[in-house]
């Protein structure tokens, strides 16, 4: 028999070629899904942004596609500040709120849960992260409903007056917890909760067993090592899951629109605007918004160290 | 601090917390037997199964479940497609803007979906494409992409690279040992990945509100059953079917990729 | 005689690395032949050379005659045992045997028998339902033998073969493949970093130091008259003397070697080598003494059963001027 095999077919002259040529069978590989990238989600990013720059003819009610500022310039109206402010105050609050209840969680999964209950902890975390977001949303209207469980409970346990007095609160409060900015905000923590925890827990699987046992050597008591070594180290983790619930919490229009008042978000505004309104350029506008502010906050985080947790 | 038992108050903290994410799910099932469909009183005045006949009998839940069954399955076979090639490239080799094309990836899930949705509507717009099945599936291709690409590539850094050459050095041509050696070993980390993919383009709503004009899928039908509910336990029923639909294909992944270091979802 | 694998001067450099550079060689047909070097010495690199799995940068390899530089690994009539073996490890032990035949279309009855047969050449007959991560390091190997065997390879390269096994496996396993060889025909080219496997397995080797050749010859050869420092040094660590000190004791000016074993103790007065002893060393069969000779230090091998000296006193060695190897090259 020969040292060199003959070569049977197609198959073995394009193994051949892309053997020669190894940056051929690359360039056939990545080519495909490179050009679906850019063409349908690089040029749809263009397009966002060449219609911000578009404006909408007043009395025609027609987009008229110039170059024009103005578009951008009506962000600034008050009305259209009130809800970029609004919408920046929720995401930071959802934001605490989130790392608040998911560093318990957190952090008993990484230092404590072992075996079989750290899978739970895990799949505990990860079945809410997954299963379906509306379904998710829609409990929580059962749950805030005037007539729902928590009036309900607070009847039962004869808190009614508490739960009527959170709800005077000026501001948050409002007819019932569903049409409530503290039922907007219940909820977007919910949701966006196992956003936080995974992160979180991460980096707190990152810091070793030895430095805390290292901190306690030197004479620190557990609230010391927490606060001074724990916490510290975790921060990254923290960093990494505020950018999930911000920006999440930032383009999201569907909340709000089911549990809260009528006071706008960027998203509900960017959705009214493209449909009902038919004012495109300035629902492009506004949802370069949220990137503007994203691009900042990653830079911010990358400087915090916040990828690593990633 | 292996032996140091955590204490009672962050035992308490992290069982309730996870509780916190579980017990609202369970709600939606007990008020699809509820009797009373006009609010949401609780506890519900009385049970019955009725609902899910009623829901069975709407004629106009099929359609949105046929669409969102359609939808999920062309872009998850999409995603496949595109989401694996990627996943080749970037597995082993190194070269220029490869960091740039793993952001391009993620980009699409990365950014909120009022971005995602309110970029594509502007293309649309742009090019004057009308709304069609079609628009929705690019919309969730494109974000189904990375769920695939995650699954993949972490589980061809994990397959010996000596595997594909000594399938060559046994005289197997490239696609040979693409069928007889990566594809069986890369098999359960893709099916992972197209349920995973399935399951998210099956439950979202935020891009396709954007993307489907007057279409509906089963998503946006509940949507509007919220924002103006009629019978409000056969939402429920539809919840319930979504939450399935969604939920088993999770499960499953996770049990395809348990024990690797690529257990699926963490990219979500 | 007909040459199985040729180098013609063959480098491949990565970048500014240059691992293997400007390599010339001929391997015989139905040689053992043996690559040897430290890792790094491009050894493994000329291997995959021969496998396809690098290209040259420069330089021309013939496999039987042929020109090998546009076919891919797959059409090389050329088998590998890998270092961590790499079977298969969703198929089972017989299926990963007949993979190369299933690969080249032989039917599957037709190619099972033959892994059978294979199989019952490394001595596994009754492992084929089996899967690799169901066997011993030892068993993998033979798996890997086999797979590779099957398909009649006019070349089979086994790249550190023995590395993964503990020291008693290894013994064994080096007699099998050498008589495997010898039933066979076929030409063996492996690569290994320890010097008592490549003289004890192969009838012809190569030393590689720095993507070079720094010798090629039978072990005999390479042991007893090594070319270089290098080769002195790395293959049965011989005394290697400096010019001056050859010169010395009897020989040109030039770099030489001693081999342990050609030193005998002799009383320090008169002796050409003489000095304190600095370390002794027992290795079974023998001790290893060592003495500084000022600016050398020198070690001969005392078979069990002589009279030792203690550490610090004076003693000579003597030695047949035939066995100071005179190097060639520095």
């Amino acid at each position: 028999m020969s040292a060199v095999l003959a070569s049977r077919g197609l198959g073995d002259r394009l193994t051949g070629l892309f053997w020669r040529r190894p940056n051929l069978l690359l360039l056939l590989l990545i080519s495909p899904p490179l050009i679906w990238l850019g063409l349908v989600y690089l040029g749809s990013l263009a397009a966002l942004l060449v219609q911000s720059f578009y404006s909408i003819d007043e009395f025609s009610g027609v987009v008229v596609p110039e170059f024009t500022l103005r578009t951008y310039a009506e962000l600034f109206n008050p009305a259209n500040m009130d809800i970029i402010i609004r919408t920046l105050l929720m995401s930071a609050s959802v934001t605490v709120g989130c790392a608040v209840l998911a560093f318990p969680i957190a952090y008993y999964a990484a230092r404590f849960a072992r075996g079989h209950w750290k899978a739970a902890f895990y799949l505990g975390v990860m079945l809410p992260l997954w299963s379906s977001y509306l379904v998710k949303v829609y409990a929580w209207k059962l749950i805030l409903a005037k007539e729902g469980i928590i009036g309900w409970a607070a009847g039962a346990t004869g808190t009614t007056p508490i739960l009527e007095a959170v709800l005077a609160i000026p501001g948050i409060g409002g007819n019932s917890l569903s049409t409530s900015f503290l039922g907007t905000w219940m909820v977007f923590v919910y949701v966006w909760l196992p956003y936080m925890i995974l992160p979180m827990q991460a980096s707190l699987e990152r810091v070793p067993v030895s430095m805390l046992e290292a901190s306690a050597d030197l004479g620190a008591t557990r609230g010391q090592t927490f606060r001074t070594v724990t916490l510290p180290l975790a921060l990254p983790g923290v960093i990494a899951g505020s950018i999930f619930t911000f920006s999440l919490t930032m383009g999201d229009y569907i909340i709000p629109q089911i549990i809260g008042t009528s006071a706008r978000f960027i998203g509900q505004a960017v959705f009214q605007l493209q449909g009902t309104a038919g004012n495109i350029p300035l629902a492009a506008a506004f949802a370069v918004v949220p990137i503007l502010i994203m691009l900042v906050y990653l830079a911010l985080a990358r400087r915090a160290g916040a990828f690593d947790a990633l | 601090m292996h032996s140091e038992r955590a204490s009672l108050g962050l035992q308490i903290a992290a069982i309730g917390g996870l509780l916190f994410l579980h017990l609202p799910i369970l709600l939606i099932f007990l008020y699809a037997f509820t009797v009373e469909e006009r609010t949401y009183q609780f506890p519900p005045p009385g049970l019955t199964t009725e609902w899910f006949a009623v829901a069975w009998n709407r004629a106009d839940i099929w359609p949105p479940l046929y669409l969102s069954l359609k939808v999920a399955a062309v872009s998850t076979v999409l995603a496949l497609v595109l989401g694996t090639l990627v996943a080749g490239a970037m597995a082993r080799s190194r070269f220029f803007g490869r960091e740039q094309i793993s952001l391009l990836i993620i980009l699409p899930i990365a950014l909120p979906g009022v971005i995602t949705g309110m970029s594509l509507r502007s293309a649309f717009a742009i090019m004057e494409i009308p709304f069609s099945v079609w628009t929705i599936i690019l919309g969730h291709a494109t974000f189904c992409i990375v769920i695939v690409y995650n699954n993949a590539v972490a589980r061809m850094r994990r397959l010996s690279g000596g595997l594909m050459e000594a399938s060559a050095d046994l005289g197997a041509n490239a696609f040979q040992t693409f069928r007889y050696v990566l594809l069986p070993n890369l098999g359960s980390a893709l099916l992972a990945g197209c349920m995973l993919a399935f399951a998210l383009s099956f439950d979202e709503v935020i891009v396709t509100t954007f993307t489907a004009g007057q279409q509906s899928t089963l998503p946006i039908w509940m949507l509007n059953e919220l924002v103006r509910p009629r019978q409000r336990p056969v939402t429920n029923v539809v919840a319930i079917v979504v939450f399935a639909v969604t939920f088993v294909p999770i499960l499953l992944a996770y049990y395809l990729t348990r024990g690797g270091s690529e257990t699926a979802g963490g990219g979500k | 005689m007909t040459v199985a694998v040729e180098f013609s001067s063959v480098s491949r450099h990565f970048g500014a690395v240059r691992a293997v550079d400007g390599v010339s060689l001929q391997i015989a047909e139905g040689a053992f032949f043996a690559m040897l070097g430290p890792s790094g010495s491009g050894k493994t690199t000329c291997l995959r050379l021969i496998s396809g799995f690098e290209k040259p940068t420069a330089g021309v390899i013939r496999i039987f005659g042929e020109d090998v530089s546009d076919v891919p690994p797959n059409r090389r009539n050329v088998n590998t045992v890998f270092q961590d073996y790499a079977l298969f490890p969703h198929m089972n032990v017989a299926d990963n045997v007949a993979y190369g035949l299933m690969v080249k279309g032989v039917g599957r009855a037709e190619r099972l028998r033959r892994a059978e047969e294979m199989l019952a050449v490394v001595k596994l007959d009754e492992y084929g339902g089996r899967k690799p991560g169901q066997l011993s390091g030892g068993q993998r190997q033979r798996v890997a033998l086999a797979r590779a065997l099957v398909n009649e390879p006019r070349v089979l390269l086994l790249d550190e073969p023995l590395g993964a096994l503990d020291l008693k496996l290894r013994e064994a396993m080096q007699d099998e493949l050498k008589a495997l060889q010898q039933r066979l025909g076929i030409t063996f080219v492996f690569v290994t970093h320890d010097q008592h496997e490549a003289l004890s397995m192969a009838d012809s080797l190569a030393v590689f130091n720095e993507g070079k050749i720094a010798q090629i010859g039978t072990p005999e050869e390479v042991y007893a008259r090594p070319a270089t420092r290098f080769v002195a040094d790395f293959v049965g660590s011989s005394n290697v003397l400096p010019p001056d000190m050859t010169q010395r004791i009897g020989g040109p000016a030039a770099w030489s070697s001693l081999r342990p074993e050609a030193l005998r103790l002799a009383p320090a007065e008169g002796a050409a080598l003489a000095g304190p002893v600095t370390a002794l060393r027992y290795l079974g069969a023998g001790t290893r003494v060592q003495i500084s000779t000022g600016s050398t230090e020198v070690a001969a091998f005392v078979p069990a059963g002589q009279p030792l000296p203690l550490p610090g006193q004076n003693v000579g060695f003597a030695f047949d001027a035939a066995d100071l190897h005179v190097m060639d090259r520095a």
